[in-house]
């Protein structure tokens, strides 16, 4: 507490960034997507008021805005965690067993894909191979690889080093 | 135009070369069957997403089939619209439809009208294995005063999405999520109260199923009615005498007003009224309006701005109040119709009759949806107690034991069902501006009006503009019908009024209430809308009086009551005020 107003400010300035970007766009028409792109890795995520912001700005349906954001796995409306941790579901991991270890991070956490714990210490996502096939099943949290997880108990003291 | 020769079924033809296939085919008089596909001719309404599969044919040459609804038409084409392959298709898509359906169909509000339970039937499905599989979408009911909205029931045709961005530019609805998932919803599945929504309810005019629908209000009419202590007092406006008869298996166009008004009486309402009295007081109260402000900015007096816009629709209304907020001391401050009726019946007729308004219920009967939402403005203070559309005025009639044809026709009671031609041309796009041109000419030059009609305000086109003269005074006015229409007119406004116009008549449905989203489903035929606009300019031609300010009883309302238009008693009783709403 007591830092609302340099949250503010520095919000203000992350619009200004989105606004900037928005404003120097040869074309606004059909520059959506590339302006969500922008907006998401200005502010992380994309929360209501941003959408509303670019509805705004390129003069569309704030509706349509959240159709192409709710579409599009891409893009999230929830604040990511401290740790994003991507559980690969590619084929090699998926074939040895991945789908249990996404289960185990989902029990662990209480979340769901998509979803950030309620701390804000950790958010779940699903990805499709990071090229690490021989390490079957990876996990990524932030940039750190961890490879060959097969229990619960490797999850458990994997979240452990975070906590 | 450059012709192709096309083979359907075996019938070779020549038709146009931007044809489709399904245009092709309906020129043939074969007729393909569709769900999604929309085209209501002579508006701007026409989807074909292509998304429901349910019009594939064959194509020589092609390995897969073809959706008829997009596939162009090329020299030599050989279709077949009636293969075995084809009809197993078209029965599969419909049955995985129907899959992710509910299936309580017996009490749908859309049964009998349902275009996919149609197709059920007309493809004969009748193995309830295959529809009972599969999982099934569940999704919360959101309603607005106008409108429920069951999206258990929504088969992703899209033409509600259409009409909402395309046709109306109000954007309040869009496709959200994916795959399984996927909807036709409102920003962050917000409740559709809290969206731009007009609540013109044009997309439950064109929802295949029961996805959209009205909110109905037939049981507390009834209840009403059955209550010894009220006396429930019925309005009837114009563009509903001119469609009810569809429910009762008249051709479009059917003028059924006698039938109409002896129903009502049948049905148990104390007075059966007229919409169309309103309207003339509208128009008294808007000429007026117009005319002083015509005079003030020639004046060049600065309270007041030109051009003024029409007030009576209240999905315009809801439009500018969220679209437009900066422009809001340009519209009329008159009350619509409804609402004008409303107040005199509560205070004048009221008065009159020595019924105490506590004991009145005022039910009116619109084309529209947008006019539930009206009566529950807090500035109005229930003057209406309860709005209709006609098609429940038509369950409300067979509900009620009443054939309707055998009725023998009957007069609206007075003092308040006498009207004016004018009035009765309220119901369609050029007819508001029309009425009060009508009596503005007399107001401006003092003189008779004898070329009662004005041709060049009447027609179709989504924008139109005319310039009529009333003595030395040129006027120019500005019409729109359909909201997109409204908004590129409000959008020069905006850029400062180049063609200089004094008065601009926006209804925001396409034709205007004849059109309305309360009236019989048209299921994309745009030949109804017309034929119900013809027969409003014909009842206005048969009528003796077709100027407003020469309705007697309008004339007698003044006199003994209101004084003048735009009167101190007037204006608190027959004018409003307009706040910007703030919705997403």
């Amino acid at each position: 507490m007591g830092c609302e107003g340099c949250t503010n400010q520095l919000t203000e300035s992350l619009y200004k960034k989105l606004e900037q970007f928005i404003d120097e766009l040869p074309e606004k028409e059909g520059a959506l997507i590339a302006v969500l792109h922008k907006a998401q890795s200005i502010f992380g995520h994309l929360p209501a008021e941003v959408q509303q912001f670019v509805a705004q700005k390129l003069n569309v349906p704030v509706a349509q805005v959240y159709g192409v954001v709710s579409f599009y796995s891409f893009f999230t409306m929830t604040p990511k965690g401290k740790n994003p941790i991507s559980v690969c579901l590619g084929t090699a991991c998926y074939v040895r067993g991945s789908d249990k270890v996404l289960q185990a991070f989902k029990e662990e956490l209480g979340i769901e894909i998509g979803e950030t714990t309620k701390d804000g210490l950790f958010s779940l996502d699903a990805l499709r191979c990071v090229g690490a096939c021989g390490l079957a099943p990876v996990v990524m949290i932030g940039d750190k690889v961890y490879g060959k997880i097969t229990s619960k108990e490797q999850v458990k003291s994997i979240l452990n080093e975070y906590r | 135009m450059a012709q192709v020769k096309v083979t359907i079924d075996g019938i070779t033809l020549e038709v146009p070369k931007e044809y489709t296939v399904l245009e092709a085919a309906q020129k043939a008089n074969i007729d393909i069957p569709t769900l999604c596909y929309l085209n209501l001719h002579e508006t701007s309404m026409k989807s074909n997403k292509a998304s429901c599969r349910v019009c594939v044919v064959e194509v020589e040459g092609r390995r897969n089939l073809a959706p008829a609804c997009v596939t162009p038409i090329t020299e030599g084409m050989v279709i077949k619209t009636n293969t075995m392959r084809v009809l197993k298709a078209r029965k599969k898509i419909v049955e995985l439809l129907l899959s992710d359906h509910p299936k309580d169909c017996l009490v749908c509000t859309k049964a009998g009208d349902c275009e996919l339970q149609n197709l059920v039937e007309k493809f004969g499905i009748r193995n309830s294995s295959e529809i009972n599989k599969g999982e099934q979408s569940t999704y919360p009911i959101d309603q607005s005063y106008s409108l429920i909205r069951d999206m258990d029931k929504c088969v992703m045709c899209r033409r509600c999405e259409t009409m909402c961005n395309q046709v109306q530019s109000v954007g309040a609805l869009a496709g959200v999520e994916r795959g399984f998932k996927a909807i036709v919803g409102t920003a962050f599945n917000k409740p559709i109260m809290e969206t731009v929504c007009t609540h013109c309810g044009q997309c439950v005019a064109v929802c295949p199923t029961g996805a959209l629908t009205e909110r109905e209000n037939i049981d507390e009419v009834v209840k009403a009615i059955a209550n010894p202590h009220k006396k429930v007092i019925v309005q009837v406006a114009p563009a509903v005498r001119v469609a009810l008869g569809e429910d009762f298996d008249y051709p479009a166009g059917s003028i059924v007003t006698g039938k109409m008004v002896a129903a009502l009486k049948q049905i148990g309402f104390d007075y059966v009224f007229d919409t169309d009295f309103a309207a003339d007081v509208t128009i008294m109260e808007e000429g007026a309006e117009l005319v002083s402000r015509i005079e003030k900015v020639l004046k060049r007096e600065t309270d007041v701005k030109l051009p003024i816009l029409t007030s009576c629709c209240p999905a315009w209304v809801n439009f500018y109040e969220t679209q437009f907020t900066d422009l809001l001391d340009l519209p009329s401050t008159a009350r619509s119709p409804q609402q004008i009726f409303g107040a005199i019946a509560k205070s004048y007729f009221s008065e009159k009759m020595n019924i105490p308004k506590e004991d009145m219920v005022v039910v009116s009967v619109m084309p529209c949806l947008a006019k539930k939402y009206e009566v529950e403005r807090p500035e109005f203070n229930h003057d209406v107690d309860i709005s209709i559309s006609t098609r429940e005025l038509a369950r409300l009639i067979k509900q009620m034991n009443i054939n309707f044809e055998s009725l023998k026709e009957a007069e609206f009671d007075r003092p308040l069902g006498e009207s004016s031609g004018a009035g009765i041309i309220f119901g369609t796009t050029g007819g508001v501006i029309e009425a009060a041109v009508r009596t503005a000419y007399e107001k401006i030059t003092g003189e008779s009006l004898e070329k009662i009609d004005f041709y060049e305000l009447r027609g179709f086109e989504g924008v139109r503009t005319a310039t009529v003269k009333a003595g030395d005074l040129e006027i120019n006015i500005g019409i729109a019908h359909g909201l997109k229409n409204a908004r590129m007119i409000m959008d020069e406004i905006r850029a400062g009024n180049p063609r200089n116009l004094h008065a601009i008549e926006v209804m925001a449905c396409p034709g205007g209430c004849i059109g309305g989203a309360g009236q019989p489903y048209h299921h994309g035929d745009g030949e109804i809308l017309q034929k119900r606009r013809q027969a409003l300019y014909k009842d206005d031609v048969a009528n003796e009086i077709r100027k407003s300010h020469e309705n007697s009883e309008v004339i007698a309302l003044y006199d003994t009551y209101l004084k003048t238009p735009i009167s101190e008693k007037a204006h608190a009783l027959l004018h409003t005020y307009y706040k910007a709403q703030e919705r997403i």
